[in-house]
């Protein structure tokens, strides 16, 4: 996916939101700043098809060596499809961020969040001031 | 003073390098209005033979298994350790050092972590072994927090009424307040009746609590508990005895999905309850909801084996309130002597040890059962541990008579169980002699006829 | 010297037939097992432990024994752990067969020695925190502080306020402190701190009727003694909250100042830090609580008491929380506190604690020249230092001073913790070192920032190992031999 084509969570998730059966799905993943920062990642949680997810809420947990974080569901909805293979092959997270480390794929249920999150150059800007 | 180095010319030295004119100015930074402002109300220091003289005065007001033949057993017991598991543990490099926060000056703990997880999963026949918990009691505490986070169920626990009566007031401590529902199955008879299990198991429940064999002895049907509370995808906890898996079955090989116990009996003295060994075993799938230390093996940047602390996201230090359990400390001086132990044991070691236990207890139980007063409270069949009857209602005058003779002879039930307070717990270990079981049972057999002589 | 075949593992050892341990002949009628346990619980095989010989066990973990370092070998000045010398007469005191050999369920009538030791021990204990109610109990620190929210919770539930639900620590706090809130069924909030010490206006601002207790540990993690002390537990009072001390920084107020003076309501203590039980590789500690006379009836059972010249154990007690663990309590380590504060007495306790904040300010006055403290000037019993300069300037973290101590012969300090202070490095050099020992580790410590940064990225270069693969050991875990 081109990362010019993805919206983002201040929290550093991306989604990519596509119309499909007449309401819309967002693929929702990690942006590479936060892989970055995140170092040395060692598991991941993934949320269960079927569950429900909020926005700014977390919905799964990433792991390194000695750190754990929250992964928070940009959009609203309920999550149809979940990346299997991706906690035996963490490295896709780092290597190919915005495609082979795709988590999730949500049916959203209300839009009215996706107001919330930044285009590139928005986030991008935000992740500089983070430094 | 006793073990301190500072030399008055010494800590003026220090002082001047602090630039302070007295140790008293180093406290300076708490208010005066918190401060004792007294010597503390303690007895004088003792130097080291003062010290010596009254540990021997207290020690000589105890009388312990050396003084009284000991029959007592539910959860701690008098069983043989040898000399190398006391010898090995003794060594300074192991007792005082600390947790292995620096792996490559804590190998020597740190292999003896792993190969202690490698024979507890051989024990228990389970995939995964933490580095030890605080003793058996928490151990089923943590086991059923564990089952909860697992399953996300926290509403209702099931537990068998034949669990030891004070693993079950731990139960009750840790969960009662929080509004857990706990469903004790009542043991009349000595063990469950699966079906009355069936009946209560629900899509509410978390786990199922067994402990086998049970506080009176006797195996439970683990098999088909753990198929009950399959059913509903809860998880089988069970309690086992160490010492009892040289000769029946393990619990990984009856289904259950977390095994704990308490190891002190692995090399480890009674010293009056603690401290002692939690252990605590698990399915692979489980592992991240699992509480404690935990080392894993790894290569260091030259490629050598080496072991380290791992998958420590689960522990308090990194996840604070989310963390698996508040548990900071291990038992990891009680989990080497249990090794220790296993590795001097072997295999034959374990099992000649339980079959001594049960061929010795067997008979203890079919002689104490032939005196005119007493009686076997079940017929269920037992391991190391049974439960008699006296059929005079008089339990605190057998064993205090026994007591009077040298003779530990049990403990009484009736603390924990009402219906059983006719009825006292004997247990016979591998150290026990037929010539001291005779003893006990001519005893037992002088009670009956004094009593007899006075009625 | 080293044995190089120490680190094979006792399943590579092992030889079929071999064995250590031959339990006598039976005695009694060999009855085969099968006429005493049922066919489906008898195993048709022991487990496959491994089969080894008496030598090759002991020769296997005495050379484990030698790749540790530890207070016997080597000054280890690990913040936090009070990692002071553990006295040799109190292992063997606590091994007499009259203290080690007894029974949980033996008659009281045999046990009299044992009781009387335990009861002194709770006054000594009371006496020294300043609190007049105690429980032996609990298993260790952790268990210590989940015991006694969990009686505070009680002591709610008695007075109608039930709806206390949060439990307040400060950021610097243990991980110990919030996990041990969430497990006794309240809610974690966090308090900031300023400067070390915490941050009032923040406190304030989070006191109402939902707060049951603050826990605070004092001196704190930063080596401080909180100053506001008295100020806090005023505010947390009058919001009619509780005041728990963690007394993990006991060794620096011995004799001094007391948790129950200070507006304490509830503390533990660790007695294999303080009261010098050993911490035997991780454990086991011990985790005694002091409360106030108002929390007192909520203890767990038994405690000891005394009638007329006899000790017995006292389970009369309705309004308790119940049992925590199983039997009386980590009794092998209460033995151990019991003849070190007697080894002691109260001038000699004073006397720990005023050496073991000499020796911290000590090195603190040596350290700071070339490691920033960044918190105080002067401290108690330890102190954070922070390579955050060293690191902006050379790459160098605390990690790696740390792991180039390992190279001198030096255990590290506790690295990065508290979170609050950046690449920290906590030091605790206790009493039991000598002078010339603290010059020492000044000296290797000021070499260590001068050498340069690829030689200390690399550290250590002497130790039987050098760095852990650490990813690999989380990402596919291998927990035991003959793994995946």
């Amino acid at each position: 996916m081109d990362p010019s084509q993805l919206l983002y969570a201040k929290t550093h998730e991306w989604a990519f939101v596509e119309d499909q059966d007449g309401g819309k799905v967002a693929t929702v993943g990690i942006s590479a700043f936060a892989i970055e920062a995140l170092t040395d990642l060692v598991y991941l949680e993934l949320p269960k098809v079927g569950s429900q997810t909020t926005a700014g809420q977390p919905f799964g947990e990433i792991e390194s060596v000695k750190a754990v974080s929250d992964v928070y569901a940009p959009v609203t909805g309920e999550v149809i499809a979940v990346n299997e293979e991706l906690p035996n092959k963490l490295e896709s997270l780092n290597d190919d961020p915005y495609a082979g480390g795709w988590i999730a794929k949500i049916k959203i249920t209300d839009e009215s969040g996706l107001a919330n999150l930044l285009d590139q150059p928005a986030y991008e800007k935000q992740c500089q001031e983070e430094g | 003073m006793a073990y301190l180095f500072n030399t008055p010319q010494e800590q003026q030295e220090m002082l001047a390098s602090i630039g302070a004119a007295s140790i008293e100015e180093l406290f300076e930074q708490i208010p005066a209005s918190l401060r004792l402002g007294r010597p503390l109300d303690l007895p004088p220091a003792m130097g080291e033979l003062e010290l010596t003289q009254h540990l021997a005065t207290l020690a000589a007001k105890n009388q312990g298994p050396g003084d009284k033949i000991c029959f007592l057993g539910g959860g701690s017991y008098d069983h043989f350790i040898p000399a190398a598991v006391d010898a090995l543990a003794s060594r300074g490099e192991f007792y005082t050092s600390y947790t292995p926060y620096q792996p490559e000056v804590s190998q020597g703990n740190l292999q003896a972590m792993f190969e202690y997880q490698t024979l507890i999963c051989e024990l228990t026949g389970l995939d995964v072994s933490n580095a030890s918990l605080y003793d058996g009691g928490s151990a089923i505490a943590e086991a059923v927090i564990m089952s909860m986070n697992t399953v996300r169920r926290h509403d209702k626990i099931v537990v068998l009424g034949s669990v030891h009566p004070e693993y079950r007031q731990i139960l009750d401590t840790y969960f009662g307040p929080l509004g857990t529902q706990i469903v004790v199955v009542p043991t009349p008879n000595g063990t469950v009746d699966p079906a009355e299990v069936a009946a209560v198991v629900d899509d509410q429940t978390a786990c199922v609590v067994v402990q086998s064999p049970n506080f009176f002895g006797s195996p439970e049907q683990v098999q088909a508990l753990a198929d009950i509370a399959h059913a509903k995808d809860a998880l089988l906890v069970q309690s086992f005895d160490p010492l009892s898996l040289g000769v029946i079955k393990r619990p990984g090989d009856l289904g259950a999905d977390i095994a704990v116990a308490e190891g002190h009996s692995l090399g480890s003295p009674m010293q009056y309850g603690g401290p002692y060994l939690g252990i605590m075993a698990c399915r692979e799938q489980f592992v991240r909801r699992m509480p404690g230390r935990i080392c894993g093996e790894t290569v260091d940047r030259r490629g050598k084996r080496c072991w380290v602390l791992t998958l420590q996201t689960r522990e308090q230090h990194i996840r604070r309130e989310k963390a698996t359990s508040n548990i900071c400390t291990n038992q990891g001086l009680f989990a080497l002597r249990a090794s220790i132990y296993l590795a001097l044991m072997g295999p034959h070691g374990l099992q000649d040890v339980g079959e001594l236990c049960a061929r010795k207890s067997h008979y203890a139980a079919t002689q104490i059962a032939s005196q005119e007063r007493f009686e076997l409270a079940f017929s269920t069949p037992f391991f190391k541990e049974f439960v008699v009857r006296d059929l005079q209602n008089d339990v605190a005058t057998v064993l205090a008579d026994a007591s009077e003779a040298g003779f530990f002879a049990g403990v009484a039930l009736g603390t924990w169980f009402p219906e059983l307070a006719d009825c006292f717990l004997v247990t016979v270990t591998e150290k026990r002699t037929r010539v001291e079981i005779d003893g006990l049972v001519k005893t037992l057999a002088l009670t009956t006829n004094r009593t007899t002589i006075h009625a | 010297m080293r044995n190089t075949r120490s680190t094979h593992l006792l399943t590579e050892l092992s030889q079929p037939g071999r064995r250590a341990v031959v339990m006598p002949k039976c005695d009694v009628p060999e009855t085969p097992l099968s006429e005493l346990l049922p066919a489906d619980v008898l195993a048709d095989n022991p487990p496959a432990l491994p089969e080894l010989a008496e030598p090759e066990v002991v020769r296997h973990y005495t050379n484990l024994s030698t790749l540790n370092m530890s207070v016997d070998t080597h000054y280890y000045p690990l913040g936090s752990c009070t990692m002071k010398y553990n006295p040799k007469r109190n292992e063997r005191l606590a091994s007499l067969p009259g203290i080690v050999d007894l029974h949980p369920y033996q008659p009281e009538d045999s046990l009299q020695g044992m009781l009387q030791l335990l009861y002194e021990l709770q006054q000594f204990l009371t006496e020294i925190s300043g609190l007049p109610a105690i429980s032996l109990q609990p298993a260790a620190g952790a268990h210590g502080e989940w015991t006694a929210l969990m009686s505070a919770a009680a002591y709610f539930r008695s007075i109608g306020q039930e709806q206390r639900k949060l439990v307040l620590s400060p950021d610097s706090s243990h991980g110990t402190n919030p996990a041990s809130a969430q497990m006794a069924g309240f809610t974690a909030v966090t308090v900031r701190t300023v400067d070390g010490a915490v941050d009032m206006d923040d406190l304030r601002s989070k006191l109402n009727d939902q707060v049951a207790v603050f826990m605070i540990t004092n001196p704190s993690t930063l080596g401080l003694f909180e100053t506001q002390m008295a100020e806090i537990a005023d505010a947390v009072h009058a919001a009619g909250g509780l005041i728990y001390l963690d007394g993990a920084n006991m060794n620096a107020v011995l004799g001094i100042s007391r948790p129950g003076d200070v507006g304490a309501d509830m503390m533990h203590y660790n007695p294999h830090k303080t009261f010098s039980g050993p911490h035997g590789g991780g454990g086991p500690g011990a985790g005694p609580i002091c409360v106030a006379e108002k929390i007192a009836p909520f203890l767990p059972s038994p405690i000891v008491v005394k009638e007329g010249d006899k000790y017995r154990l006292d389970y009369d007690r309705p309004e308790s929380i119940g049992r925590v663990r199983t039997f009386f309590g980590n009794v092998g380590v209460l033995v151990r506190a019991y003849c070190y504060i007697l080894s002691y007495g109260p001038d000699g306790l004073k006397a720990v604690s005023e050496n073991a904040v000499l020796n911290a300010n000590y090195l603190l006055s040596k350290i700071k020249h070339f490691l920033p403290v960044p918190h105080g000037l002067r401290c108690m019993h330890e102190f954070v230092a922070s390579a955050a300069k060293l690191k902006q300037e050379k790459g160098v973290t605390a990690m790696d001073i740390a792991k180039r101590l390992l190279d001198y012969g030096f255990h590290a300090p506790t690295v990065y913790f508290p979170l609050t202070v950046p690449e920290a490095m906590m030091v605790e050099p206790t009493e039991t070192e000598s002078k010339e020992m603290l010059d020492a580790f000044v000296e290797i410590l000021f070499r260590i920032t001068e050498e340069p940064a690829e030689l200390l990225h690399e550290a250590p270069h002497t130790t039987p190992i050098s760095r852990p693969n650490e990813v690999q050991a989380a990402r596919q875990p291998c927990l035991r031999a003959v793994c995946g």
